[in-house]
């Protein structure tokens, strides 16, 4: 179990790695640089001297050659300092931590939303005894996905801010301000939990164990929670662990519909101005996210299952 | 059984990481709209004024903007979005009338100018102290004036106004500025927000430090800054070196702003429409309907400067022939790209300068709409029918690209609108959008057909630093009388003699076309009727002094 650990550790590091080399690449690729992009976006650029952006060129260093500024970048990062945000000359780590609290908060709201209601459609659509009660639920994900999450967040606030004036249309204040975008968020992520969910349940329902669990006398509810929901939650799990991922990448669109302060907001500016030490900061953090999540779903697989044995470090075997 | 499912979480962990880099990358255009700081100043439109009088003090004004740029220091502030709210905090040297365009006194009772216009001398108020209580004196502006140009990437455009200036104190309340070379228009940069005096304290902080918050004279003071969230500003108390433009001695009239930023422009008309807030900055087209129903007031002003233009590289073989130039001049009908695709009270171009900006001069009789006389020159230039109903000679097509990028929304309509009108005389337009990191790049670089753009600059100086070889001149225009009389305007301390050398350029310019201009970007408000004299200020961006609110 420590020699997996270790190994999905190191599998981390690999991809923080190539996360931020690939970022780099993209970036240097794109025509511009960061000095150029605020003396675009921000200032009226004919009126400044070109000589003034090469000087401020070379005062950051983006006059030096790539391989050069990525070992440098680099080299800064794996000490842990991220450097500063070049259009605010805020330290990069100050930045995320004064904005990763109101996305986490946000993101976590969404993840017990979608499993809690996707959990639950997929639950009752597969207990249900009502054909069309059960037509209907199994139906909701498929929209649930495929709805974008923009429009649905604009008719939220349409609906519940504009005209019935329940909940704010923006900003971070408290929980009521916390709930239209929650449940934004929480759409998507929820139908797809909802999908893979029902899926296995009823499969798992069909299975000779279920068969034998009712020859024995079981009641339908525990059949349903016991027996066919715990083998069918694997898949779900996955799922909830590549999707929790996914939430933060949309808060960039939740926050920014929602006028959220958070991470999504910080990356799209930083990405506008290509403010390139936020931007690596901010794909560092993700990765992290991606990487901790997956690792924890990876964990807490023997706990479900207990066929499943994390068998000498090599990899997830099903016995 | 149910574990399949296929588990690479390092590649897929890659892949999924770089799609979502490159995808925010190709946002970032878009992204960018609400930064634009190209539009710009002085109004005309008094609506929601109650026109003077008796204003009531006290109240707080909720705007809401569509970005944050991450600092509210004024020095550094280039999207206009930020400059809304950084204006307030700081007062400037002069102020420029927006009725006139004259400079006036502000935080400088007095000031003289040498005959060059390569010094200047201010007198400052004696009576002037910063919200942490320190005084203004001579050295604190000077402390200002250095600090600028070593501030980096975050402030261009002020150390941009101060090129090449030496700042001496003369005494406690005077305070001198030379540049080794003429600069009349420094006067008016004295008179911007960028060039905004700040208390020592914050003069001599770095940008990190900066970022957390500023201190000045205004009318207001930054009490709290949430980046990408809010900007709260409350009334200072005790105010009354406020500049000669204000409307009410001393104080302001509202006890507090704050600016809530909403990216999402629907999401900002209806929280207007609501009441959720008081004022919305950017308002669309689209949106004017809906927000005119519910009975809010939209006011507006062009922004001085340089039009919106298709900037054509004269360099080009193409637009070596002026009949090329002055055709496409004719075949854009400026009044129906006005009326049906930008928000109510924009105006046709009616020179290079906007009519808000000093020194404008009104050419439209060289900027009119004839398609049947666009057809005529380019035949008699040589132009012959070809393939698709583009017009050839010696084999080369009519044809040539637009860049363009994405800082203004309706751009992208307005073009292909003029890609229909030129396509009508038989000339072939392709427009290509790029990055605005790339603009710097293609302005230098020259290669380019032609760009579509403008520049907010309330004084006509913007024409130098556009067309001038003194200046970047990144559309080769090849004029030196033109280019005489625009070093020449620079040196010209004299108002009216200055001017005269201003309408000569434009002149030139515009019967020439050696740009051919477009529409006049406006600055647009929608503000709820309980507030009263929303007033714009020289550069078309707020100033609220004078602003107040029914309770």
């Amino acid at each position: 179990m420590g020699r997996y650990v270790l190994r999905r550790l190191a599998q981390a590091i690999g991809v923080l790695w190539a996360a931020y080399t690939i970022v780099f690449v993209v970036l240097n690729l794109l025509p511009g640089d960061p000095v150029s992009a605020m003396a675009g976006a921000g200032a009226d650029s004919g009126t400044i001297d070109p000589a003034v952006i090469a000087r401020i060129k070379h005062q950051y260093g983006f006059d030096r050659p790539l391989l050069v500024q990525y070992g440098e970048y680099l080299g800064r990062a794996v000490r842990g300092d991220l450097g500063t945000s070049i259009s605010t000359g805020r330290p990069v780590t100050s930045v995320l931590g004064q904005a990763l609290p109101q996305t986490l908060e946000l993101t976590g709201a969404a993840l017990l939303l979608a499993v809690v209601f996707g959990g639950g459609v997929a639950l009752l659509a597969t207990y249900t005894s009502w054909r069309w009660l059960r037509q209907l639920l199994l139906s909701l994900p498929a929209l649930g996905v495929s709805v974008p999450t923009f429009w649905v967040g604009l008719m939220l606030v349409e609906v519940f801010s504009f005209k019935a004036r329940i909940f704010p249309a923006f900003g971070n204040d408290g929980l009521r301000g916390l709930v239209l975008p929650a449940v934004t968020l929480a759409i998507p992520t929820g139908a797809v939990i909802a999908q893979v969910l029902a899926k296995s349940l009823l499969s798992a329902l069909s299975e000779p164990y279920v068969e034998t669990a009712r020859a024995k006398g079981a009641g339908r509810v525990r059949i349903h929670l016991r027996h066919a929901l715990r083998n069918a939650s694997l898949p779900a799990l996955t799922v909830i662990g590549v999707w929790t991922a996914q939430l933060v990448a949309n808060s960039v669109v939740v926050e920014t519909v929602f006028a959220r302060n958070g991470l999504g907001r910080v990356t799209q500016s930083a990405v506008t101005v290509q403010d390139l030490p936020l931007v690596q900061g901010v794909v560092i953090f993700g990765s992290l996210v991606f990487v901790g999540a997956n690792l924890l779903v990876d964990l807490a697989y023997p706990l479900l299952d207990p066929r499943i044995v994390v068998a000498s470090a090599r990899q997830v075997r099903f016995a | 059984m149910t574990p399949h499912l296929s588990r690479t979480p390092l590649l897929r962990s890659v892949a999924i990481l770089a799609a979502g880099a490159t995808l925010l990358a190709a946002c970032s255009s878009s992204g960018s709209s609400g930064n634009s700081s190209h539009g710009a100043t002085t109004t005309t439109t008094a609506a929601g004024s109650a026109g003077g009088g008796a204003g009531k003090s006290g109240g707080t004004l909720t705007i809401a903007v569509s970005s944050d740029q991450g600092t509210e220091d004024p020095q550094e502030a280039g999207s206009n979005d930020t400059i809304f709210s950084a204006r307030q905090i700081v007062d400037s040297l002069t102020d420029q009338d927006p009725k006139t365009g004259k400079i006036v006194p502000w935080l400088a009772s007095s000031w003289d100018v040498s005959s060059n216009a390569t010094t200047y001398t201010f007198h400052l108020r004696t009576d002037v102290t910063f919200s942490d209580g320190t005084a203004l004196t001579a050295q604190v502006v000077k402390d200002n004036f250095d600090a600028i140009p070593k501030l980096g990437a975050t402030a261009q455009l002020a150390a941009g106004y101060l090129t090449g200036a030496t700042t001496t104190v003369v005494d406690a309340h005077t305070v001198k500025v030379s540049f080794p070379q003429p600069n009349a228009s420094f006067l008016q940069a004295t008179a911007t927000h960028s060039l905004g005096i700040l208390a020592d304290s914050s003069a001599k902080a770095s940008v990190a430090q900066r970022a957390k918050g500023v201190i000045g004279s205004g009318p207001f003071v930054l009490q709290k800054y949430v980046p990408n969230q809010e900007v709260d500003l409350v009334k200072r108390t005790g105010y009354k070196w406020g500049s000669s433009v204000f409307t009410k001695s001393g104080e302001a009239y509202l006890d507090k702003i704050v600016y809530k930023i909403v990216p999402e422009a629907g999401v900002r008309t209806g929280s207007l429409e609501s009441g959720q807030v008081d004022a919305i900055g950017n308002v669309g087209l689209a949106d004017e309907k809906a927000l005119k129903a519910a009975g809010v007031n939209l006011i507006s002003r062009a922004n001085p400067g340089v039009v919106f233009n298709i900037g054509i590289n004269n360099s080009r073989p193409l637009f070596q022939d002026k009949s090329v130039r002055e055709a496409i001049s004719l075949a854009i009908d400026r009044a129906s790209i006005v009326s049906s695709q930008l928000p109510s009270g924009s105006q046709p171009a009616t020179s290079i300068l906007s009519h808000t900006t000093p020194d404008y001069e009104n050419l439209s009789s060289d900027l009119t709409y004839d398609q049947a006389k666009a057809k005529s020159l380019l035949a008699s230039a040589g132009w012959t029918a070809g393939s698709g109903g583009i017009l050839t000679k010696n084999g080369t097509k009519l044809s040539f690209t637009i860049d363009w990028f994405a800082n203004f929304g309706p751009s992208p309509a307005v073009l292909q609108l003029i890609q229909q009108e030129l396509k009508a005389v038989g000339i072939d337009v392709q427009l290509k959008e790029v990055q605005i990191a790339q603009l710097v790049q293609i302005q230098q670089s020259g290669d380019f057909d032609a760009l579509w753009g403008n520049l907010t600059r309330a004084d006509p100086d913007i024409l130098r630093s556009t067309y001038s070889t003194q200046g970047l001149n990144a559309y080769k225009v090849k004029d030196s009388t033109l280019d005489g009389l625009l070093i020449k305007q620079a040196a010209t301390a004299d108002a009216s003699a200055r001017q005269k050398l201003v309408d000569q350029a434009q002149e030139s310019i515009v019967s020439n076309y050696y740009a051919i201009p477009v529409f006049e970007l406006e600055t647009e408000f929608g503000v709820a009727k309980r507030v009263h004299d929303f007033n714009f200020e020289a550069s078309s961006r707020i100033q609220l002094h004078d602003t107040w609110v029914d309770q």
